[in-house]
């Protein structure tokens, strides 16, 4: 960032010689952009039905794309140092809350808890029982699987360092299996999930063989490949998946065989209840809730374990590990099933959540966003990434408010629309206030227990 | 210092502790190690001197088996470990410091020396961990900060210390000296000597600064481009006129 250097106070901006620089400096970005948009976005070619293809000029919205560029550029030519100061400090105090308001991060985390047990009843308090459906379900079920697979992809890219670009593959394998096994051989939800789970290992240890020795960079490549492997077998093994089509009627899960509907042996029927379709939704948002909080537990209790000290060490430095009487191979290879597992999981519930998947849902995109979650938050931070997962989720769904945006924009104005833009500025903006995510603190773990040193001079004869 | 040369430690009715011969190493279609003979026995320092991509580092690796020898054998007390994998053979608590140190920079100072104890008897932990901080006290006051914050010096403690704490029976240091101010190489290098004597480590050591590992080493090689020239007591290399001419004229340091 050019603008971040020169840091002047705005009194003397219009006397000093760096206006006219400033202005120049953003004329030539308006000429780069106009040199941009000038093969981009000048003419739109159409096919019309009967004229053939038509080339359209758009000179329009060239000159707003140059004007937006000229203006954006001068802005922060001219006040980039306040905004670059404005964010560190807003990021600052939002990370140093904790510390002032006397907040340990044990508090924290109970205070997040009570909150995530409790958020059901109050969107329902909040919103009445027809506008809590959508709190419930689009904003809390959905940022929890995301918080899940964040945590998951957690433990293969934050704790041993394994850049995997297709994660999706193993949510896939989760939720096909699922929605196979429940609609052919009729398993319950319940007998799935574990299945799910195991499938999902056994394809992260399939994966798992052929990169061992790769890393980094080319890693990357053959995960993203893998993934896309997967999708396209879903998608062309029509007898099997259904092909683009997806699997539907996927049973729902059931309140320990007790299912949610409204006959007389639903789940409102036998606890006495009347019927709501809120039943259903609290108990997904429980199921996942206990599920990423299962996540996180294991991971955490590995961490403190030899084989999760070996997945961080991996990450480290491997020659050093090898040295140390570490074994890579089976090191890399429990990361990575173990990661895949609880994406296997995560995909379970996904497909008896919605009843119906097809390929649309595992696509790179979602690779993509779960590895955005993970780096965003901080590698290897459990909260960073929680917190990652509901920007991220949350933020996508808020845009989906945002309708009131059209009586601003005009009925063609879809806010949804601009998620991806968004996103790439929340990026920017992490990359130069947070570069190293938004929890970059890396918890020990082991700390020496001082033991009261008591010499042995004084305990000997009766001192100690 | 400096220890006088004893003929005993050539004792030939003791089979040595480390033994390698003819070994020839690849990278791809180079050559690098081109048939080494060497003898660690048990109690030694010995010491291996040569220029920058003599072999001495492949050499180092390939006890560790990364990259295995094409050819030729390495026992380590008997057993065959020329195609052993790394892991295994670090579990027959051979321990090495490698070159560049690679210490764990994101994990603090405790949690690298845990992970090289990863191989000991759990039991054993804090009485080793008192041990290596013993002999570097500057790692204790550092034991939970970063590995990465450490100065050069440190992370050089920290690599050895780490080594140590697999409790091993020959340790293998790669160019302990490796950047280093000469005041802090002179204390590391009274370190290995002590851990040599008071604990009867066995120790191989690689150095491009001649002058202190011969002063240091029991025995001691010379390699030149893969092969092993000259071989003998350190002390007697220190004073032979090929070895002063080629890595000691300029000064010792």
């Amino acid at each position: 960032m050019v603008g971040t250097g020169k840091r002047r106070e705005p009194a003397d901006l219009q006397a000093s010689p760096g206006f006219l620089g400033a202005v120049k400096d953003a004329g030539f970005l308006a000429l780069l952009t106009f040199g941009l948009s000038f093969p981009l976005v000048a003419f739109n070619a159409y096919q019309h039905l009967t004229a053939g293809l038509i080339l359209e000029p758009r000179w329009g919205l060239v000159a707003w794309a140059c004007g937006i560029a000229f203006f954006a550029r001068l802005a922060w030519n001219l006040f980039g140092g306040y905004i670059s100061r404005g964010g560190s400090a807003a990021i600052g105090a939002m990370s140093s809350l904790g510390s002032r308001t006397g907040l340990s991060v044990n508090h924290i985390r109970w205070i997040g808890l009570i909150w995530l047990l409790s958020y059901p009843f109050l969107a329902v308090a909040l919103a009445g029982p027809g506008g809590a459906l959508k709190w419930i379900d689009n904003f809390g079920i959905q940022i929890l699987i995301y918080v899940m697979l964040g945590w998951g992809l957690n433990i293969v890219v934050g704790l041993a360092g394994l850049l995997d670009l297709g994660y999706v593959a193993f949510y896939a394998v989760g939720a096909y299996s699922t929605a196979l096994l429940s609609t052919t051989f009729g398993f319950s939800f319940w007998l799935c999930l574990p299945l799910a789970g195991i499938f999902a290992a056994f394809w992260g240890i399939l994966l798992g063989f052929p990169v061992l020795r790769l890393r980094g960079d080319y890693l990357a490549i053959v995960t993203l490949a893998f993934g896309e492997i997967i999708r396209l077998v879903l998608i062309n093994w029509v007898d099997v998946t259904g092909g683009a089509a997806g699997i539907s009627g996927i049973p729902r899960p059931t309140f320990f065989g007790i299912p949610f509907n409204a006959s007389d042996e639903g789940f409102a029927a036998t606890f006495g209840l009347t019927f709501t379709p809120l039943h259903r939704l609290f108990f997904l948002f429980y199921l996942i809730l206990a599920m990423a909080l299962l996540t996180n537990w294991i991971t955490v209790r590995l961490r403190k374990l030899p084989i999760g000290r070996a997945w961080e060490a991996l990450r480290e430095d491997e020659i050093a590990c090898r040295s140390l009487g570490i074994d890579t191979v089976l090191t890399k290879l429990t990361a990575f099933s173990i990661g895949a597992m609880f994406g296997g999981f995560a995909g379970a519930f996904f497909a008896a959540r919605l009843g119906f998947i097809s390929p649309k849902s595992f696509e790179f995109m979602e690779s993509a966003v779960i590895l955005s979650i993970v780096v965003l938050g901080g590698m290897g931070s459990q909260i960073g990434v929680a917190i990652a997962a509901i920007a991220m989720i949350g933020g996508t769904e808020i845009l989906r408010e945002l309708g009131f945006l059209k009586a601003l924009f005009g009925p063609a104005f879809d806010p949804a629309q601009y998620r991806m833009l968004v996103f790439g500025l929340a990026m920017v903006g992490m990359m130069v206030w947070r570069p190293r995510g938004l929890i970059s603190k890396r918890e020990p773990s082991i700390f020496l227990r001082e033991k009261k040193a008591i010499s042995g001079a004084l305990v000997k004869e009766g001192h100690g | 210092m400096t220890l006088p040369y004893d003929p005993s430690w050539e004792n030939a009715g003791d089979a040595p502790m480390l033994c390698v011969r003819g070994v020839r190493t690849y990278y791809g279609s180079i050559m690098a190690l081109r048939g080494v003979d060497l003898d660690v026995y048990a109690g030694e320092i010995v010491t291996m001197i040569g220029a920058n991509g003599a072999g001495k580092s492949t050499l180092m690796m390939t006890i560790c088996g990364d990259p295995a020898a094409r050819t030729g054998s390495i026992h380590f007390e008997g057993r065959d470990i020329t195609r052993m994998p790394t892991h295994d053979i670090a579990r027959l608590k051979i321990a090495q410091s490698p070159e560049g140190r690679r210490i764990f920079p994101r994990m603090t100072v405790l949690e690298n020396l845990q992970m090289g104890a990863g191989l000991a008897d759990p039991r054993h932990f804090d009485d080793d961990l008192n041990y290596v901080t013993s002999l570097f006290p500057r790692l204790r006051e550092r034991l939970h900060q970063r590995g990465g914050t450490l100065s050069g010096g440190e992370q050089q403690m920290l690599a050895i210390a780490r080594a140590l704490m697999s409790r091993p029976k020959l340790l293998l240091l790669d160019e302990p000296s490796l950047g280093l101010a000469p005041l802090i190489v002179k204390q590391i290098f009274e370190v290995i000597a002590e851990i040599n004597q008071r604990d009867g480590v066995t120790i191989f050591l690689v150095e491009q600064n001649a002058y202190h590992a011969l002063r240091l080493a029991h025995r001691a090689y010379v390699m030149v481009n893969g092969v092993i020239t000259m071989s003998g007591a350190g002390a007697e290399l220190l004073r032979s006129p090929e070895v002063r001419e080629a890595y000691l004229e300029g000064g010792r340091h």
